[in-house]
């Protein structure tokens, strides 16, 4: 098991494009990294990187101490699980998972012992005979993980491992995978564009787009912390809402401006608003920090209902000002309906202030503690 | 069915009636093309206008007897047509391959159990001939070595190109070269070689390739094509100038038609590039291999135009369909002749059948 270090590591390809850029990212020993991001952020790339597979342009990676820039993937002693799991079509699931240690010409009795602990782990023992043809789209994805198991490598990483999967699938292999690093203590890094995946799956979770680390922390501290607006915006379903409003001083008071509705900023963020007075800033809520008001007082976000979608435990409540549109996470127990008229009550000490050219968090993001 | 029967009284005079129009109807455009067909034999239209007439004659008559055909079989009834219906589409075609493959095949192998000019029955004797005249067992023999040696260096170096032109910049480039000879005839192709590996005497200016360096490089010149056993060895590298291209083709396509990520599995378990060429590469693509051998197998096994382009069998370089050329058109000994191609037909016959099984299963070139 091993600690993977990534120095100012960058990815230029042929004809300039740009892939990674400067990433510094420290994925510690025994724990599971989730880099997501939108389809071309550079994820994949980063991933193929720490595997060798791409070739580094600049910058440093370490494994275990060790500087692997140079060093062929087959020398680097980690394992992968592919999107499409890539089995060898002409092998038995056992030949399969028992080709990387023959190559190492590990002894055949120890071979066969990991082979079926790995296949007893996954619950794959009756397959062990079967060609990948044979096997279901979750069976194969066993069989991936099983190939990387028996390795017992430094490394695992993962390569948007269950997006070929049916959803309901994709949930049971999500906990089983959670179960397996926990049960191996290995370092893992797990590559998704999947928000759900890497809040349920990640001890921390790399956040990428356009090539760039955006933020780099815990589930829950990205979701409460989120360093600039595509960071909020990423994590956590429905997303957060952004509405463009205008920063007024009246009266010696802090006064947020939507056109339909005024808000006051929460005592705390006034301070850091001040130098935006009228300008534009982009006003970041969650869904559920929007809760529909039960009469009383208050702060109110008067809208009208476009949207009503019942998941059941709760109702996502699309609605609209007259220019800009948001979503709320409500209680199931109202009935809803297009164009009724709704009155949110916005919880403001969880609001978020981003600049609207720089899209960075205009309330400074605390470091997150070391756990 | 008994009882159906009887529910229709006079049923058997109705089917008579209906199917009386349709059984005719085809013979009667059949005539109908037959006779145009003789209108052109006995010479009634003559010159450019027999032709044109020829083309219009044969087309429209191809369409009616489809037309006839289908519209007799329409009338038969439900379950008759579901039957006959196939013939009608598939039927023209089984008979003009009839015509044009099978009847030869049955009149050659007839025609093997007699003997030179065909008129007295001679029992096994050709075949005995095949198998026992020397000048046959060369030929065996040389067929063996083009076999071999033929199918093997052609996938082989097939092979090679196209995996290392897979990783290489200069792939469009050097699949285009090898290709290029594809488009050569045999034939030309002999007369290129003929170049090649031309001979001059000791001392004489040396215009072949071969003789020209192995003259500059202080050597006595050497006649290729006559110097037995390598002879048969130049003759084959010749058919591998022509067929490398071709097994490369359909090679590179296949490992194109390989994952990369069945490669990069392989590298990250720990596999060298030639483990995994050798345990994942060749593997996925061995349907294509297999397909590209027998192919190869069959133009070796039936290989005639360039040893008579280029020797024409002498020295030692006969092989099976040359000899056959030589014992119908030569010697006009057509029970020899007819025995050799049975022979020849006899052994692609498994190639042939083993292609067509890859070709239904859908596998080959995948």
């Amino acid at each position: 098991m091993a600690k993977v270090e990534l120095r100012n590591i960058s990815k230029v390809y042929e004809g300039g494009v740009k892939a990674v850029e400067n990433a510094n990212i420290v994925v510690e020993d025994k724990e599971f990294v989730v880099f997501v991001g939108p389809s071309g952020c550079g994820k994949s790339t980063t991933l193929r990187m720490v595997a060798g597979l791409e070739d580094i342009s600049s910058g440093e990676l370490y494994i275990d101490g060790d500087l692997v820039n140079d060093v062929p993937p087959k020398d680097r002693n980690i394992a992968m699980v592919f999107q499409n799991y890539a089995l060898y079509p002409h092998m038995s699931v056992y030949e399969n998972m028992a080709f990387g240690l023959k190559i190492r010409k590990v002894d055949k009795a120890e071979i066969d012992r990991r082979v079926r602990e790995a296949a007893r782990i996954l619950d794959i023992e009756g397959l062990l005979d079967r060609k990948p043809k044979a096997l279901s789209g979750g069976q194969r994805q066993r069989v991936a993980v099983g190939r990387a198991i028996v390795r017992n490598p430094k490394v695992f990483l993962f390569d948007e491992p269950l997006s070929n999967l049916d959803a309901k699938l994709r949930v049971q292999m999500r906990a089983e995978i959670i179960e397996l690093h926990d049960r191996l203590q290995a370092t893992m890094i797990y590559v998704t564009h999947d928000q759900v995946e890497a809040m349920t799956m990640g001890d921390r979770i790399v956040v990428m787009r356009d090539g760039f680390v955006q933020q780099i922390g815990s589930p829950l501290y990205l979701y409460n912390s989120p360093v600039n607006k595509f960071v909020a915006g990423f994590i956590g379903s429905p997303p957060m809402n952004f509405l463009s409003v205008k920063v007024l001083e009246e009266g010696g008071k802090l006064v947020i401006d939507e056109g339909s509705f005024r808000l006051h900023p929460d005592d705390a963020h006034v301070g850091f608003l001040k130098a935006y007075v009228g300008k534009e800033v982009v006003f970041g809520i969650r869904p559920e920090d929007i809760p529909v008001a039960e009469g009383g007082k208050g702060q109110r976000i008067p809208a009208k209902v476009t949207v009503v979608e019942p998941l059941g435990a709760e109702i996502h409540l699309y609605a609209s000002t007259p220019t800009q549109s948001m979503v709320a996470r409500t209680s199931p127990q109202h009935h809803w309906r297009t164009n009724d008229k709704v009155e949110f009550a916005p919880l403001m000490e969880k609001a978020r202030y981003f600049d609207r050219e720089t899209e960075l968090s205009i309330i400074p993001v605390a470091e997150e503690k070391k756990s | 069915m008994n009882g159906n029967k009887a529910a229709k009284p006079g049923a058997p005079g109705r089917w008579i009636a209906r199917a009386a129009p349709a059984l005719a109807a085809p013979i009667l455009a059949l005539a109908a093309l037959w006779a145009g067909f003789a209108l052109i034999k006995e010479g009634w239209i003559a010159g450019g206008l027999a032709a044109a007439f020829a083309a219009v004659w044969g087309v429209a008559g191809a369409a009616l007897l489809f037309f006839v055909a289908n519209w007799s079989v329409e009338r038969l009834g439900p379950k008759v047509r579901a039957r006959a219906l196939p013939f009608v589409f598939v039927g023209p075609a089984i008979l003009v391959m009839a015509w044009y493959l099978a009847a030869p095949t049955a009149r050659t192998l007839f025609l093997s159990f007699f003997d030179a000019s065909s008129r007295g029955f001679a029992g096994l004797d050709n075949y005995a001939y095949v198998f026992t005249d020397r000048t046959m067992r060369i030929a065996f023999l040389n067929n063996l070595a083009w076999l071999v040696f033929g199918t093997g260096f052609s996938v082989l170096s097939g092979l090679v190109i196209a995996i290392m032109a897979d990783r290489s910049r200069f792939e469009r480039a050097a699949k285009s070269l090898v290709f290029l000879p594809m488009a050569i005839s045999f034939v030309g192709a002999g007369v290129i070689w003929r170049f090649v590996y031309a001979y001059r005497p000791e001392g004489d200016a040396q215009v072949g390739l071969l003789n020209a360096l192995v003259t500059a490089a202080g050597g006595s010149p050497v006649n290729w094509i006559v110097e037995r056993p390598w002879n048969t060895l130049f003759l084959i590298v010749i058919f591998v100038w022509l067929q490398t291209g071709f097994a490369m083709v359909v090679l590179s396509a296949a490992i194109k038609g390989v994952p990369a990520e069945l490669l990069e599995a392989a590298r990250i378990d720990g596999a060298s590039e030639l483990r995994v060429v050798r345990s994942v590469l060749i593997p996925s693509i061995l349907p294509s291999i297999v397909t590209v051998a027998t192919t190869t197998l069959l133009l070796t096994l039936k290989v005639f135009d360039i040893v008579y382009a280029m020797t024409n069998g002498l020295y030692g370089t006969e092989v099976l369909a040359s000899q056959q050329y030589k014992q119908m058109f030569k010697f006009l000994h057509y029970g020899r002749g007819s025995a050799i191609a049975i022979v020849i037909l006899v052994a692609v016959t498994p190639m042939i059948w083993y292609n067509l099984r890859q070709f239904n299963k859908r596998e080959a070139f995948s």
